[in-house]
């Protein structure tokens, strides 16, 4: 009986089976931010074990709050940092030149097929886009991770979901994605693994994929994973180019992980995606979508372009295609948080954060920002958001406040005329 | 250190009740469990719930419908139960991340089907719900005004190991 990339990843990984169905992993990557880590710090100091398994398999980064906008956050980002410093976590990022968690870890070269991967964050799915298996964990499962270098998880089935057709102009990873969940529903990968497969997944680019990873936990999956293949070698080459003599050797590793032929699904949904229209969010959870077509007119004051779904240079490229030339409503804030300092770069160099600024945005620095209303960008009592994000729960960007989840394109749309908009009729 | 499991129960009737609404993310500036104490189900969108009511601060049981803890990997969630006495959480499902969040701090997720929820909610009608809960006996007996009502519950052995040592903190470094 063959076996999925998840399977595979497990049986290479496995430490211990303390009872039956209970696989515990040991870790490739063990991923820190500054919210969720510090209980496990602190933790770990007051046990006298304040240890690291292997300080080059742990990177860390202060991207929520960033730079610190009180005491509170300055201590947590002290906490992180002098942690760091003291075991020697040579891959820490600090103001100017951190960035959103997921990011730039992949972006360092850090998240590499066959993995395992934990963070105590929620959106640590996004690192599957390389064929790994990586899942957010809360701080005990980080602070174990840290100390001892291992998980434990129940070992998730596989749900294949292959994405066929081709991507109509002007729809994105988000739109598929956005749907695929509306189908879905918010538990409807519970304990489960999402296996993206299919000639669209093949087609997209890494970042695209770890768009569609991205949102794979709000569809409450474990992790979201893609087979690596010749554009995951060649993104990751820079950082593999002295372990294997050509990138066909490399692609050779890595075929190792691909889910077998007769690997067994849970169940294989398949999505023709070449009518698929931009989807939007309408309620308070990520499976309330619709076709931006039905929500088109929905006033907005606030459009938020960033975070680990739709921060990368190829979002801020869309985005900018539809502003060029433009300016943004009157009625609208714009705020833009390229999630990394590289992707910043690319950006002022290729002139698109000229077009924000032209356009009317706020560009900050790379950071989470306005996704979770505990930074910048905090919406007030009923106000709207126009947000690239990943989750539209209530309150979500500040108490009182809503989201509508779209596409970047979809986002600047709506920027430019103060209502949900499809970038295709402008 | 083991936690007491039971008591007077909140009875949450929605589903995918998200982090968000138990503890939002403003207060993840907090570096210590027992500030969150305050802000217990701040946001949480549910008529007729208060969060600054007799009835949660009461409270030593959560019961709720599917996929209670969806969201966030933040176990901000459940230490804002625990340290306000609601080491036990009922429910049909849970979000994998909270569920094990729970299991990995020595509480207790129990998941019970959607028929025994629905009797459980039933319940209320006669009056304040107490749960009494028998981990080794694998057994939650509710009660309201002389009404009593007891659901066999499953847990993985992994899962009772974790409540047992006290969790996974415990259980890993006894073991790896």
């Amino acid at each position: 009986m063959g076996k999925t990339i998840a399977e595979k990843i497990f049986d290479a990984h496995l430490r211990d089976e303390p009872f039956p169905g209970t696989k515990v992993l040991d870790l490739d990557r063990v991923l820190c931010h500054e919210i969720t880590t510090p209980v496990a710090i602190a933790d770990l100091e007051w046990r006298g074990k304040d240890r690291v398994f292997d300080n080059t398999r742990i990177k860390a980064v202060i991207d929520h709050v960033t730079p610190s906008k009180d005491s509170k956050t300055a201590l947590q980002a002290k906490m992180l940092r002098d942690w760091a410093r003291r075991h020697d976590i040579r891959d820490f990022f600090d103001v100017g030149r951190n960035g959103v968690c997921h990011a730039i870890f992949p972006e360092k070269g850090y998240i590499r097929p066959g993995f395992t991967v934990i963070m105590g964050d929620s959106h640590t799915c996004t690192h599957g886009a390389f064929g790994a298996f990586a899942a957010g964990v809360g701080t005990t499962d980080l602070e174990v991770g840290i100390l001892k270098g291992v998980c434990a998880f129940r070992e998730p089935a596989t749900i294949r979901v292959d994405l066929v057709g081709a991507l109509p102009a002007g729809v994105y990873a988000k739109d598929v994605i956005l749907h695929v969940i509306g189908q879905l529903g918010v538990n409807g990968a519970t304990d489960r693994v999402l296996e993206f497969r299919g000639p669209v997944v093949e087609a997209m680019s890494m970042e695209a994929r770890m768009t569609l990873c991205n949102m794979a936990i709000e569809a409450g999956g474990t992790c979201g994973i893609c087979l690596p293949d010749a554009v995951t070698v060649d993104y990751l080459w820079p950082f593999i180019e002295e372990e294997f003599p050509s990138r066909d050797a490399a692609l050779d590793a890595y075929r190792v992980w691909h889910s077998d032929a007769d690997a067994v699904y849970e169940k294989v949904l398949t999505f023709d995606v070449s009518t698929l229209e931009p989807q939007v969010t309408y309620g308070y959870k990520p499976d309330h979508v619709k076709a931006v077509a039905e929500l088109t007119g929905t006033r907005v004051d606030q459009v938020y372009i960033g975070t680990c779904t739709n921060g990368r240079i190829e979002d801020l490229r869309q985005a900018a295609a539809v502003l060029k030339g433009r300016k943004i409503a009157e009625t609208v804030r714009g705020i833009v948080s390229p999630a990394t300092p590289k992707i910043f770069n690319e950006a002022l160099a290729e002139g698109i954060i000229q077009v924000f600024m032209d356009a009317g945005f706020c560009v900050t620095n790379p950071t989470c920002g306005a996704c979770l209303g505990m930074s910048n960008g905090v919406l007030a009592e009923g106000e709207v958001c126009a947000s690239t994000s990943n989750r539209n729960f209530n309150g979500r960007m500040g108490k009182g406040g809503m989201v509508h989840l779209m596409s970047p394109s979809t986002a600047a749309a709506t920027a430019i005329t103060g209502v949900i908009t499809d970038a295709r009729s402008i | 250190m083991k936690k007491i499991f039971g008591g007077p129960a909140i009875l949450l009737d929605r589903s995918d009740i998200n982090t968000d609404e138990i503890i939002p993310a403003k207060y993840l500036t907090e570096v210590t469990k027992e500030a969150l104490k305050p802000y217990c189900l701040e946001d949480l969108k549910l008529e007729g719930f208060d969060p600054k009511g007799e009835t949660l601060r009461k409270a030593r049981v959560v019961v709720s419908r599917a996929n209670f803890g969806c969201g966030s990997s933040r176990e901000h969630a459940p230490w804002v139960f625990e340290v306000n006495g609601i080491h036990t959480i009922v429910a049909e499902s849970y979000a994998r991340i909270f569920r094990q969040n729970m299991f990995n701090g020595g509480m207790l997720a129990i998941e019970l089907p959607k028929a025994d929820i629905d009797r459980l909610f039933a319940l209320e009608q006669a009056g304040p719900v107490e749960i009494a809960v028998d981990l080794a006996g694998q057994q939650v007996t509710a009660s309201a005004d002389g009404k009593r009502e007891t659901f066999r519950f499953d847990i993985s052995p992994f899962d009772k190991a974790l409540v047992e040592a006290g969790g996974w903190v415990e259980f890993a470094d006894a073991r790896y």
